[in-house]
């Protein structure tokens, strides 16, 4: 084959691809697809998978220190969640060919990201309350809008995950309802975990879509569904009336109904602070990925057990039926 | 109130105390595990036993009457009324000392959860009859757990002797019970777990066996989590567990 055969024999199957995606047809892991379609996803689940995972740490931070019992249980019961999504989102990336230890090493030496509002950290109690509602809320948004994703395995995780998330989200918004209708001591908490996660949580749908690096392409192929700015509308107009429910003050002095729109009109975000968060000053980017080298390589001798193990079972159940 | 009810809060409570203070530091591995995988299996151990505990709490504030709930008994007591089983209350370690515990923790309360289902106390019995199902899971995971460290490589067979070797002690205050308990237990409410202490030994002896371990040295024993004197652990867990629920009085969270 000559090299001009197999450019075309490049651009039929690129173009027969995205006649697939254009009938709503989802790309399974065996099919043929572009390279760069590959590591966007393969970019875009880790990264997603990552996020879970580390955002065990700042929940996990309130575990021991829960203030009843019940909400004990349900807050051990959303890390472990959190850790079967990670689970299940690690599983979705290894169909693209790419293995879980490569995974985890990309995000112990930072070539991949995880999302940046783990950086934040959790001080207070109210903080459980706020990330349950706003940030597991956030994630619901740009997830449910996943479950159209083009890529399968992806597509599938997205729709079993959202299901525990909206049960994450509800359960934070009732810590917050304990917390505003508590006492005043309480309410001021609910008040400044609401002040202090709004804004990071509005961040989480990333740059505006004019600013946003892959936006066109991953919305040609379907990786992406909704742009961010669409999202991140969508989640300001819910969150205004759950805010006024809990008779807290709205963090945004600049939001205003837009009767044109059908939209709140909004404040700018600080996206200066943003992305000095996620250039290493937030108050917790060190210590999460050494949190995580940390327990990993603490595990090193576990799992070289479990192997070593393994392979002698292995061996006596050869040398049995030789 | 009469003695033997009182008696039945008190034991009631011990149980949820054991369960409530193990499920603390089993709880401690969440994000710490050696695998994802382990995290959530941990994550699943530590709510059974909390889960247990909020039993058996529910149960105590029953019978006090007096607008009590669980939550009195888990945040509201100190150090001193505290009366777990001190085995329970000790570091989490690495994870070879964590399964040494739930090794020897689990097997035990495969006995005594199953005896506890025939107490003439309805409830304990059932509380002790979901219980004793989850027991189930837990005991094959120590187990295994046992075999793949003892059996594994050089490290974590040293490792898992030293889990085995530095908890043993605790073992031996499980098999002990005092007048109230004894009053209990002629009432045919709490179990007599000296009934199946030879069980207990001949189960750990076989694992320990089939991992390639040495059994412990059996001469040394550490007392006194029944009479409330504990470890220094103790303050420190209830330090941690207690203080949001202390500084905010009578809040509902
Ligand atoms: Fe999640
Ligand atoms: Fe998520
Ligand atoms: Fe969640």
């Amino acid at each position: 084959m000559t090299a001009k055969d197999q450019t075309t024999d490049i651009s039929a199957l690129e173009g027969k691809f995205q006649q697939r995606i254009d009938a709503e047809q989802k790309i399974e892991p065996k099919d043929w697809m572009p390279e760069k379609y590959r590591k966007t996803l393969i970019r875009q689940i880790s990264q997603h998978a990552h996020s879970e995972v580390i955002g065990m740490q700042p929940e996990g931070n309130w575990i021991t220190r829960a203030p009843s019992l019940r909400r004990k249980a349900v807050l051990l019961a959303k890390v472990q969640d959190e850790a079967g999504h990670g689970l299940y989102l690690y599983s979705a990336a290894e169909t693209l060919g790419v293995s879980r230890a490569e995974l985890i090493e990309a995000l112990q030496n930072g070539t991949a990201k995880y999302s940046s509002i783990f950086n934040y950290p959790t001080q207070t109690w109210g903080d459980i309350g706020a990330i349950g509602w706003l940030v597991d809320g956030a994630a619901i948004c740009n997830q449910v809008s996943l479950q159209r994703t083009s890529y399968g395995p992806y597509s599938r995780g997205m729709i079993r995950i959202c299901k525990e998330e909206s049960f994450h989200q509800r359960q934070g918004y009732q810590i917050m309802m304990e917390l505003a209708k508590g006492s005043p001591e309480q309410k001021a908490m609910a008040q400044d975990s609401l002040n202090r996660f709004y804004w990071p949580a509005l961040m989480m749908f990333g740059p505006h879509d004019a600013e946003s690096a892959h936006s066109s392409q991953n919305m040609e192929w379907k990786i992406k569904r909704e742009t961010n700015d669409d999202l991140r509308q969508k989640f300001v107009d819910q969150t205004v009336p759950q805010i006024e429910y809990l008779g807290l003050e709205h963090p945004d002095k600049d939001l205003k109904w837009n009767e044109e729109r059908g939209h709140y009109d909004f404040g700018e975000l600080n996206w200066e602070e943003f992305i000095a968060v996620i250039n290493g000053n937030g108050h917790c980017n060190r210590q999460r990925i050494q949190h995580h080298i940390r327990a990993h390589e603490e595990g090193a001798w576990v799992r070289d057990a479990q192997n070593a193990f393994e392979q002698k079972r292995k061996a006596r159940k050869a040398q049995s039926a030789a | 109130m009469s003695d033997l009810k009182q008696d039945t809060i008190n034991y009631t409570v011990r149980l949820g105390d054991d369960a409530l203070i193990l499920g603390h530091r089993i709880s401690e591995w969440v994000s710490n595990g050696p695998f994802l995988e382990e995290d959530i299996a941990l994550g699943n151990v530590s709510l059974d036993f909390i889960g247990r505990a909020r039993m058996f709490y529910t149960y105590a504030a029953d019978l006090s009457g007096e607008g009590k709930t669980e939550d009195h008994f888990a945040y509201m007591r100190n150090e001193r009324e505290f009366q777990n089983y001190l085995i329970n209350e000790l570091p989490r370690g690495d994870f070879a000392y964590t399964i040494a515990r739930q090794l020897f923790v689990d097997t035990y309360n495969h006995y005594f959860l199953t005896a506890l289902t025939k107490s003439s106390d309805e409830n304990l019995a059932a509380i002790a009859a979901k219980a004793v199902k989850e027991t189930k899971y837990h005991l094959r995971r120590s187990t295994d757990w046992t075999l793949r460290l003892g059996d594994g490589t050089e490290e974590s067979h040293k490792r898992m002797q030293a889990g085995i070797d530095d908890v043993w002690g605790y073992t031996k205050e499980l098999f002990e019970h005092d007048e109230l308990e004894q009053r209990l237990i002629d009432a045919g409410i709490a179990v007599d777990a000296t009934r199946f202490k030879d069980q207990w030994l001949a189960d750990i002896a076989a694992v320990i066996k089939e991992a390639t371990l040495e059994m412990p040295d059996g001469e040394w024993a550490v007392r006194g989590g029944r009479e409330g004197y504990h470890t220094e652990n103790l303050g420190h867990i209830l330090t941690e567990l207690q203080y949001l629920h202390r500084c905010y009085p009578n809040s509902e969270w």
